[in-house]
């Protein structure tokens, strides 16, 4: 499914523009991969004698881009349990055909992962498929009630990288302060789904003009402040490392950036979505549109591009959310919240890099180190005796977001049928091709 | 006003199509009409009004046409309403109450509104608690379906009845001062009325207490206010909304005696809307919370004149949505 995988092979991509901004890389070099290791980077790394190997596949590196590939903190796989929607092999899929090396996993499956076995029998799927590597994120408390704590080191010497409650706030503060001293003292990171439940109860949509327009119950932007503001007063009580998933609000921001100021450990993560939609998307009541935070308004948008920017925002996270037609094709108040995104993230975010909103060499850093580095992951990087995780983007290609191109299950996007500027043409996770869309044209040929 | 009356009764002739002056297969709302058309609705209900008033209460128009109402909230005016509507123009009518509970543990509404056209209706009256279900609905099927209420987003008849009753006491809507009070959150009513009363130049003032106003409600076209009397305030026309009772205590409002003692429409405050305003009110009243029965009752009440109008605003809209343009079919209008 994910094509050739010689671990043994000789790639050389031929001059080609090289951005990693971890090893201050932008310019034109040939890259060598040689038995899953970067063994040559540089102009003329590519020698006559390397180019005529009869091992060596060339691939021309005109006109594209090579990245280390990316690194997801937050996506939602569905396996165990809701496999209908998505399953570890075809979310994995769908991430190597998004440039990701490594994705992880947030832990709303059925049953939740609260336990080792499960955070163990998710990475045991996971091997078996040899795309990209898959990191469980474990819940902050059993079963995600917000109650009691789970075994975080159990979970952390089974390989989760992260707890959290995703999908669920911890509401309760004693719980939250309890938690990250008890993460700290594993150095795990608290990842918060930030949601004051009280202020958002049947909230279908942000609250704003188009909200009473639509006659949806409204998600104020307070109720995510709220949490943030409490959680970064709790963070820096306790020293622990916390993260704020999917920002959707300018207030939220402006917590986030005073707090870093004032020097507490806290790093966020931001949506393609809520980087590039408003909630005037929701005019006509596409269910595709409704996600939890819900996109909001323009300004929040520019808040939210201008902190990723700056850093202030530490990186893009997907939100990955993959539902059915039995979730999303039904009334909006019905519908499940949450859209996929691992497919989409290199056209829509290079669309903001287009309109000067946002520097190439920052998108590739909140794309690869700056996630790897809030969950304790080696970032993929381009360097001589770097593992080969990386990816080939063709900046300038058009496509369409068809349902049959797509390789999550669920096509649960907003973009579905639209034509979109940007696409992944090779990926490389842990030495290993895992999509490459000149073999899969042999494959279709077949 | 009637000047078209003679045009679509049988036997007279009928030189303009439904279509052609309501370019739309559905009703969903009023934010996608143009005032011509809400005129069109109007004047095509001033020919209708009659019928109600009439010995023989029933024109032929949709002879042969199949109207489903239904409902999925709980509903006696609006539903009686349309159902005499579509009955005096002769259509079939077939009523479906959808209790909540019921839905919850069977179909689908698509599933439903799927069985319900292969039986072949040509409107579908739809009255959800899901804002936005009608037109969910309008997408999947090929009947013509007319929004009776959605959640809290709109109630186009109703905008559309009191607009007629306004225009028949009044003479115009350009120009008019209207005060819609009390909950104003949670009522499609408010949507679809200051919808229309500004398309058609009307000036509008919402006022309730700050809880139950919708976020960014200025948004909607409407001047806001917290209190009742700058809004009555030289106000031509004065609608009261229906507060539940549910919201009557709790974190809405504190009681029942406090909301009726700031911000229920007494004489006193009556009168301070203009010497010949007019009091409206969707229904069901709660006599003493939101109106004193005396001003429910009184001269100037036109509560009563409201539901007479529904069922001559419903024929008119029954009869757009229903009747084929000349050689075409509905399906492909």
């Amino acid at each position: 499914m994910l094509g050739p995988q010689r671990k043994d092979g000789l790639l050389v991509i031929a001059s080609v523009r090289a951005v990693d901004p971890g090893a201050n890389l932008d310019a034109i070099v040939d890259i060598v991969v040689e038995g899953g290791t970067i063994t040559r980077i540089g102009a003329g790394a590519a020698t006559k004698e390397i180019l005529a190997s009869e091992r060596a596949r060339v691939i021309s590196g005109e006109g594209l881009l090579c990245v280390p590939a990316f690194v997801d903190l937050h996506a939602h796989l569905r396996e165990p349990g809701q496999e209908y929607k998505e399953d570890i092999a075809s979310g994995l899929a769908a991430a190597a055909a998004g440039g990701f090396a490594h994705v992880c996993a947030m832990p709303n499956t059925r049953p939740v992962n609260d336990t080792r076995s499960i955070t163990e029998a998710m990475i045991a799927k996971a091997r078996s498929i040899e795309g990209p590597a898959l990191h469980p994120i474990g819940a902050i408390t059993l079963g995600q009630k917000g109650a009691e704590l789970v075994e975080m080191a159990d979970l952390k010497d089974a390989g989760a990288v992260a707890v959290s409650d995703d999908g669920r706030c911890v509401t309760s503060s004693a719980v939250m302060r309890r938690a990250l001293e008890y993460a700290a003292n594993f150095d795990l990171p608290v990842i918060q789904h930030a949601e004051d439940h009280a202020l958002t109860e049947g909230a279908l949509m942000h609250e704003g003009a188009v909200s009473t327009r639509l006659g949806l119950r409204g998600w104020p932007r307070v109720a995510e402040d709220i949490i943030v503001a409490r959680d970064v007063l709790l963070a820096e009580v306790t020293g622990a490392k916390y993260h704020v998933a999917h920002v959707s609000s300018r207030g939220a921001v402006r917590i986030i950036r005073e707090a870093k100021a004032r020097g507490i450990r806290v790093t966020a993560e931001v949506t393609p979505h809520h980087l590039t939609l408003t909630d005037a998307s929701v005019i006509g009541y596409d269910t595709a549109c409704k996600v939890n935070p819900p996109l909001r308004e323009p300004e929040d948008v520019a808040a939210l591009c201008e902190a990723l920017a700056d850093g202030t925002i530490d990186c893009v996270a997907t939100d990955h959310a993959p539902h059915s037609s039995l979730e999303k094709d039904c009334e909006f108040a019905e519908a499940s919240p949450g859209m996929i995104g691992l497919e989409l993230v290199v056209p829509l975010l290079l669309a903001r890099v287009r309109e000067g909103a946002l520097p190439l060499a920052r998108l590739i850093d909140a794309l690869t180190a700056a996630p790897a580095r809030i969950v304790g992951l080696s970032a993929p990087t381009l360097r001589e005796g770097a593992l080969a995780e990386l990816c080939l983007v063709n900046p300038e290609k058009r496509w369409s977001v068809d349902p049959a191109r797509l390789r999550s299950k669920s096509k649960n996007t907003p973009f579905l049928g639209k034509s979109v500027t940007g696409s992944v043409e090779l990926t490389m996770a842990a030495g290993r091709v895992v999509h490459d869309v000149w073999a899969q044209g042999e494959v279709q040929a077949r | 006003m009637g000047h078209h009356r003679g045009r679509i009764h049988p036997g007279g002739n009928v030189t303009t199509t439904p279509r052609a002056r309501y370019p739309h297969r559905h009703l969903l709302g009023i934010e996608a009409l143009e005032r011509t058309e809400i005129l069109s609705i109007l004047d095509a209900a001033e020919s209708f009004f009659d019928v109600s008033r009439r010995s023989v209460r029933k024109v032929p128009t949709l002879r042969g046409k199949t109207v489903i109402n239904l409902f999925y909230e709980p509903s006696t005016r609006t539903r009686t309403s349309f159902e005499l509507a579509g009955k005096r123009l002769s259509a079939d009518v077939i009523n479906i109450s959808v209790s909540t509970s019921s839905a919850v543990k069977g179909e689908t509404l698509l599933d439903t509104v799927k069985n319900l056209e292969a039986m072949c209706p040509d409107v579908l009256v739809i009255r959800h608690q899901a804002s936005g279900a009608p037109h969910y609905v309008a997408s999947r099927t090929n009947a013509a379906v007319v929004n009776a209420g959605d959640g809290t987003h709109e109630h186009p008849t109703q905008a559309l009845l009191d607009a007629f009753t306004i225009r028949r006491r009044k003479g115009r809507l350009e120009g008019l001062v209207v005060a819609i009070c009390g909950d104003v959150l949670h009522s499609r009513v408010a949507r679809s009325n200051v919808l229309l009363l500004r398309k058609m130049g009307a000036t509008v003032r919402f006022a309730g207490p700050r809880t139950l106003l919708p976020p960014a409600a200025e948004a909607l076209g409407a001047e806001v206010h917290d209190r009742l009397e700058p809004a009555l305030e030289g106000a031509d026309v004065v609608m009261m909304l229906r507060v539940q009772r549910e919201r009557l205590a709790g974190t809405f409002l504190p009681s029942t005696r406090e909301y009726s003692r700031k911000f229920g429409l007494n004489e006193a405050r009556l009168a301070l809307a203009a010497p010949d305003a007019i009091v409206m009110h969707p229904g069901p009243m709660n006599r003493g919370v939101e109106i004193d029965p005396a001003v429910a009752d009184g001269s100037r009440s036109v509560i009563l004149d409201q539901v007479e109008a529904g069922v001559a605003v419903r024929m008119a809209v029954l009869w757009m949505v229903a009747t084929e343009a000349e050689g075409e079919p509905i399906a492909g209008a």
